[in-house]
């Protein structure tokens, strides 16, 4: 019973949205707006035909190897520069003011340096990503507790030990939280790369619709998006709960 | 209310820690600021150097004296200042309008408990959308203008914001509530003195977060539809092979985002004075 409930909350308001809309395009829909049947159509048709290889493969392909690239470097470069607080003294003022560069306006310049490829995409996308993971771990390995600290010195951890037990556990929450704000920027970069300048993806398939005027097309592109970001999303909280799953229980038990 | 307590429910975007303690009193309190002018020195000299005899043509990578020439140049251009305008007008509504609607929505839907579950579903799937996915839609709805802009933005904003206050309405203490419901607070007191207080800390993150996004957003979106404003600007300049004029508009947009953080960490100090995070920082 008290599954059924949830299960009730859970898919209660989304039959409601579905069938509002369902109810209010029921004479064909409107110029904008799609049917229901007429936009599932246009998914099957698109995305689950050519557009899969054609289009999605590759924007996923890029997202993820710009995603992978950013976690690498900006770990990294952020426990080395964490960890040494002359480097920090010295690149700090410059950080902060890379990092406020709004990214999606380097998609002009990168064009004109790079041309348009896949190096030019991954590379926007790391330059937007790289940011929040970066100093999220400076600021992680910055603040390691000292009697964490002191405590791995007493036990001799050095080297790649004291990286492996006390410096990446420690700063791992906020690495994680840096990661978490990755994702948006990586997708909105992401489409907005492919949107301004692709032969293929889905932000070019999604324009491309938009300029021939096939709403339902150009709604199943959005859809996709969509769902591409819920996946994201829940990959990502899993991986967390894996990973921090010791973090957590530390924090629930702290608070008993 | 402790730290921890406040990252439980929320590890990801906690309200501004205290900084970090270590000072570097033994080795003089300015070497931190002479070393940063000395790195930002040092990278404008690297990037004089390989513009000159890098493997990029300088015709593409001008060197710094030239971007700030012409930055320069810019600032008593009319022109310049209006494109600046109109990409802060449309950060400001955006953010504005996001956070009012998404305060308001949040309190309703945060104070009932049925609310609460029966629109959980519903705003885990509809807040990691990206929102630049309905770009083309904004674009046919309304075309280059303001409206289009607003669109993208306050659809990002919103739930950024939203779910901030929703975990800030969760996270009201239990003794506090029963204290308010003994003192017999109506609806508006229990806003005023209970959810509020405990609310803003968790409001301040979220529009410090929607702040960045929404400035990203606004020029991602006049680059693509050719809103006015930086975005389109930079598009002008690529399309004309200019250079400089993109690098010194990237500039702009650099100073401008140092600007928006600056101003959403100090709004955030004014507001949360009285908070622990904000006094234990003041007192390291």
């Amino acid at each position: 019973m008290k599954a059924l409930k949830s299960f009730g909350y859970f898919i209660g308001l989304p039959v409601l949205l579905i069938a509002g809309w369902w109810f209010a395009t029921r004479d064909g829909g409107s110029f904008y707006v799609p049917t229901p049947d007429q936009l599932v159509t246009a998914f099957r048709t698109i995305w689950l035909g050519d557009g899969f290889t054609q289009d999605a493969l590759p924007s996923i392909a890029r997202l993820l190897v710009g995603l992978a690239l950013s976690i690498v470097l900006g770990v990294g470069l952020g426990i080395a520069i964490g960890a040494i607080d002359w480097v920090r003294w010295l690149l700090s003022p410059l950080l902060e003011f890379l990092r406020a560069i709004p990214s999606t306006i380097m998609i002009p310049v990168l064009l004109l340096l790079i041309g348009i490829n896949d190096a030019m995409k991954v590379t926007i996308i790391v330059l937007g990503c790289l940011w929040p993971i970066l100093l999220n771990t400076i600021k992680g390995v910055a603040s390691i507790d000292e009697v964490q600290s002191d405590t791995g010195r007493v036990y001799g951890l050095t080297g790649i030990d004291r990286m492996r037990y006390l410096v990446l556990p420690a700063a791992s929450p906020q690495i994680f939280a840096g990661i978490r704000q990755s994702l948006a920027v990586g997708l909105v970069l992401m489409v907005v790369s492919e949107m301004f300048a692709a032969t293929e993806g889905i932000g070019y398939a999604i324009i491309n619709f938009q300029n021939r005027i096939d709403i339902p097309e150009m709604w199943s592109g959005i859809v996709l998006l969509g769902l591409l970001g819920v996946a994201l999303s829940v990959l990502f909280q899993i991986v967390q709960s894996r990973v921090l799953g010791w973090y957590e229980g530390l924090k629930e038990s702290a608070n008993d | 209310m402790s730290v921890a307590q406040r990252e439980r429910d929320n590890p990801v975007a906690a309200p501004p820690q205290p900084e970090n303690s270590r000072t570097p009193s033994a080795i003089g309190p300015y070497k931190p600021l002479l070393l940063g002018v000395a790195g930002s020195l040092g990278f404008l000299l690297i990037w004089q150097i390989f513009s000159a005899v890098g493997p990029v043509s300088s015709h593409y990578l001008p060197p710094p004296t030239v971007v700030a020439a012409e930055f320069v140049q810019n600032l008593s251009d009319p022109d310049y200042w209006i494109a600046v305008g109109y990409t802060l007008r449309s950060w400001l509504i955006g953010v504005v309008l996001s956070t009012l609607s998404a305060l308001v929505l949040g309190v309703i839907i945060g104070s009932s408990a049925f609310l609460r579950r029966a629109t959980h579903s519903t705003i885990e799937f509809l807040r990691p959308i990206p929102a630049v996915a309905l770009i083309p839609l904004a674009a046919l709805l309304y075309g280059p203008v303001l409206s289009a802009e607003l669109l993208i933005v306050v659809y990002a904003c919103f739930w950024i914001v939203l779910v901030q206050v929703l975990y800030g309405v969760a996270d009201v203490d239990k003794v506090a509530t029963d204290t308010a419901l003994t003192l017999q607070m109506n609806f508006w007191q229990r806003v005023r003195y209970l959810i509020f207080p405990t609310l803003l800390p968790y409001l301040m993150t979220g529009v410090r977060l929607a702040a960045t996004v929404a400035l990203i957003l606004a020029i991602g979106v006049e680059l693509i539809i050719g809103t006015p404003g930086l975005g389109l600007d930079v598009a002008l300049a690529q399309i004309n092979d200019d250079a400089p004029g993109m690098f010194a508009l990237i500039v702009t947009a650099g100073v401008l985002g140092m600007l928006v953080n600056w101003l959403m960490g100090t709004v955030e100090r004014k507001v949360l004075f009285w908070h622990a995070s904000v006094r234990g920082g003041a007192r390291s």
